[in-house]
């Protein structure tokens, strides 16, 4: 059961780029992806700014090698877990015994939307293709029948830290001797339905977010997807390993349905818990890839769990969503393989628009990227609605 | 290590919820629709928080209490949901004022209400439970998932009680566009009718069932889960029949150990081809109960199978609006669920009396 998992790659399609060497050109050069919207049809438009994937969706499903009518979530899942899959170099998929557990929140909601506005006036209406790639699981399965994948195929949906956890149930099912390798993470598109969603909590910045800064007044939303690819220790030989996930923990905050507990107990017990399974202390985590929002109560409920825990030694952190804006249900798989090439280069990256220290905490985060750094553990925290809330650690061998 | 239901709860459209012999006042309908028999949900959930809840998240809070009173534990040590459509009521609501207001005028309570670990998420609120959650969505697999979750949980040995459960809601919207897809029968079939019907189609139904799961045997526990499988879109019925027999070999079990087998049939001809493959090949002479006609189709509908099966067991009886074929088995000691759905999605589950 406590058999090692190693990351053998990863891939990543985000609004700061379209593969993961676009989006580290984008951290080296402090461009973050927040424009007005371009591709999502709001009335919301001018008001607040999105990160979105810079293609529409034809030139998404070209790249994908899909229909054009396929759900925006599908063909970004698509084209991140291609790339994490080839960057293995683990050659024809149908060799080994896979698994995809990709995590969404929004399913195929992109399309439903567009049959509802038909649907509603009458119900025989509306184009029954828009509507029938609404199920989350159905993303996943059209990226895994793309890819040739049916040894285990599963789709995970806990909001905001949905790939996290997707992380974990694969890491569980190689241990089990279910599969071999997962190619685990998440994905999701703007819809019209998280944006006006996330605007009646009213927490949406309408300006470029400030993650852990004082003056934070909301996120933005991102949309993207990120793969990490998991695989048995059986496997070491055939791949050059970025990382080995070494500790992971799901819990829930018990508090409300939206917001985190003041004291971020179940933040603090994902990262704990996390650390427990790596057999790590606090001291020995050299970067922290927050779950940083931007939101008024994520930044001091996740600031002061990490207080509590990690106080007086606090290792380097930083928010990538100042780059990204909150991808929700792709935001853990995004951040995963963040942290892997972390861990392989030795990279810090950079929390954009840092200026006011946050009264509550005694820490800031970092504000420029760095490279050639000597990290051995690195966590990334996913936490969200529903209360759950997971942790990662990550470690160099 | 052995895994033992401890514990079980089911709110369906059978009147599963009382305690009392299995289907002693069976429901029977004679329509395509069918929903859940509520029970009085006073006794879980305060009034205030109940009139805001949506049916999905009810039904759930419920299932998931009458498992852990008959398990007779409080707060469990992890809560894993499997659901494949979500909170359905919640989401139409949303996206029809999202749609007909033009977003705007928007309010939060639809939205927060809508996502899919909202009911995993309630649970664990009600009980101040601050333990592993998770919430599976994987259309056909959303409860076998789960299920697995939890085994895997618990062979870690972090775990003592592990509470998981399967449940979906129907909602107007969802039957308008179901029944457009072709799911469910043009013409209304009685309950007992159902698995003999000549027509391709079925019946809509929905429902939860939660179980609380541990490696130390409860004082209630009448089963141990020894195993679950799934094949995606298996290419053929070979492929499928292959699969069966290799499970039950895993489990040390022969075709002849099986006491009874429980299927998914739901009264789909298209369907139910597959059903009559596995039986012909490999359990021609095994006594079959069925439970779709009871609870109706619905991708966790297994979760409803897997309870009956195991309230079958505590009973050793198998009661008579569930049987399909053959007499009823004297005693229940192995009995292997098998269940697909739409044809893709196809999950074995092995049940052994303890």
């Amino acid at each position: 059961m406590s058999e090692k998992v190693w990351i053998a790659g990863g891939g990543v399609i985000s609004g700061i780029g379209m593969d993961l060497q676009e989006n580290l050109a984008a951290f080296k050069a402090m461009q973050p992806g927040m424009t007005a919207m371009e591709y999502l049809h709001s009335v919301h438009r001018n008001t607040f700014p999105v990160a979105e994937v810079k293609a529409d969706n034809e030139q998404l499903a070209d790249m994908a090698r899909m229909p054009e009518n396929t759900s925006r979530t599908a063909l970004l899942s698509l084209i991140a877990a291609r790339e994490a899959w080839k960057s293995t170099g683990l050659g024809d998929i149908s060799q080994y015994r896979v698994g995809l557990v990709s995590a969404n929140t929004v399913g195929g909601m992109d399309k439903t939307e567009d049959f509802f506005n038909t649907f509603l006036s009458n119900p025989q209406g509306g184009r029954l293709h828009q509507v029938i790639q609404h199920e989350c699981g159905t993303v996943t399965e059209l990226v895994a029948d793309a890819m040739g994948i049916r040894h285990h195929i599963s789709t995970i949906s806990t909001a905001c830290s949905s790939a996290a956890n997707a992380l974990m149930y694969g890491t569980r099912l190689i241990r089990n001797n279910i599969v071999d390798i997962v190619i685990a993470g998440g994905t999701d598109s703007l819809t019209r339905f998280t944006l006006n969603g996330f605007n009646t909590l009213m927490i949406l910045d309408q300006q470029p977010c400030r993650p852990f800064d004082e003056t934070r007044t909301g996120l933005n939303l991102g949309e993207g997807a990120g793969y990490v690819v998991l695989v048995s220790d059986a496997l070491l030989a055939h791949i050059h390993p970025w990382a080995r996930l070494s500790g992971f923990a799901n819990a829930n905050d018990a508090y409300h349905q939206t917001a985190s507990s003041p004291d971020g107990t179940g933040n603090y017990l994902a990262m704990k818990g996390a650390l427990d399974m790596a057999g790590l202390q606090p001291h020995h985590i050299d970067y922290i890839n927050l779950h940083g929002t931007g939101t008024q109560n994520n930044d001091v409920s996740e600031g002061i769990a990490i207080n509590r825990l990690f106080a007086p030694h606090f290792p380097a952190m930083s928010s990538t969503k100042s780059f990204t804006g909150h991808t929700l249900g792709a935001s853990g798989g995004i951040e995963a393989v963040y942290a892997s090439l972390a861990l392989r280069d030795g990279i810090i990256y950079p929390n954009a628009r840092f200026e006011h220290q946050m009264k509550e905490l005694p820490f800031a985060p970092v504000t420029a990227f760095s490279t050639g750094n000597d990290l051995h553990h690195v966590m990334s925290n996913s936490f969200g609605f529903g209360g759950n809330c997971s942790s990662l650690v990550f470690s160099k061998e | 290590m052995n895994i033992y239901i401890n514990g079980s709860g089911c709110i369906s459209p059978q009147e599963t919820a009382q305690i009392g012999p299995l289907f002693a006042t069976l429901r029977e309908y004679d329509q395509v629709r069918l929903s859940t028999v509520d029970p009085d949900y006073k006794q879980w959930i305060d009034l205030k928080q109940i009139r805001r809840m949506s049916r999905v998240v009810k039904m759930g809070v419920g299932a998931a209490n009458l498992s852990m009173e008959e398990a007779g534990i409080t707060m469990p040590d992890a809560i894993i949901t499997g659901t494949a459509y979500g909170c359905l009521d919640d989401t139409g609501v949303f996206l029809n004022k999202l749609v007909s207001q033009q977003e705007e005028m928007l309010t939060p309570t639809a939205f927060i209400q809508s996502t899919h670990n909202t009911v995993g998420g309630q649970i664990a609120l009600l009980m101040g439970c601050n333990a592993y959650n998770n919430t599976f969505v994987h259309r056909g697999f959303s409860f076998e998932h789960g299920l697995l979750d939890a085994m895997m949980i618990l062979k870690e040995g972090s775990a003592k009680h592990v509470l998981a459960g399967g449940l979906d809601e129907i909602t107007n919207y969802s039957h308008q566009i179901l029944s457009r897809l072709g799911m469910y029968k043009k013409v209304a079939v009685k309950t007992m009718e159902l698995l003999n019907s000549p027509e391709t189609g079925t019946i809509a139904g929905e429902g939860a069932a939660f179980f609380t799961l541990s490696t130390e045997k409860g004082a209630h526990a009448a089963a141990e889960l020894v195993g679950l499988s799934t094949i995606y879109k298996p290419l053929w019925e070979g492929e499928v029949i292959g699969e069966i027999v290799k499970f039950l070999e895993a489990h040390d079990c022969e075709l002849g150990d099986i006491d009874l087998l429980v299927t998914g049939r739901n009264g789909h001809i298209d369907h139910d081809e597959m059903y009559e493959e596995v039986a012909a090949a490999l359990f021609p002479e095994h006594p079959e109960a069925c439970f779709k006609h009871l609870c109706g189709e619905y991708p966790t509908a297994m979760a409803f199978g897997t309870w009956m099966a195991n309230r079958m067991i505590a009973e050793q009886d198998v009661p008579a609006a569930a049987m399909f074929y053959g007499q009823p088995p004297t005693k229940l000691k192995n009995v292997l669920i098998y269940n697909h759905h739409q044809g893709t999605h196809h999950s074995m589950i092995l049940l052994r009396a303890c």
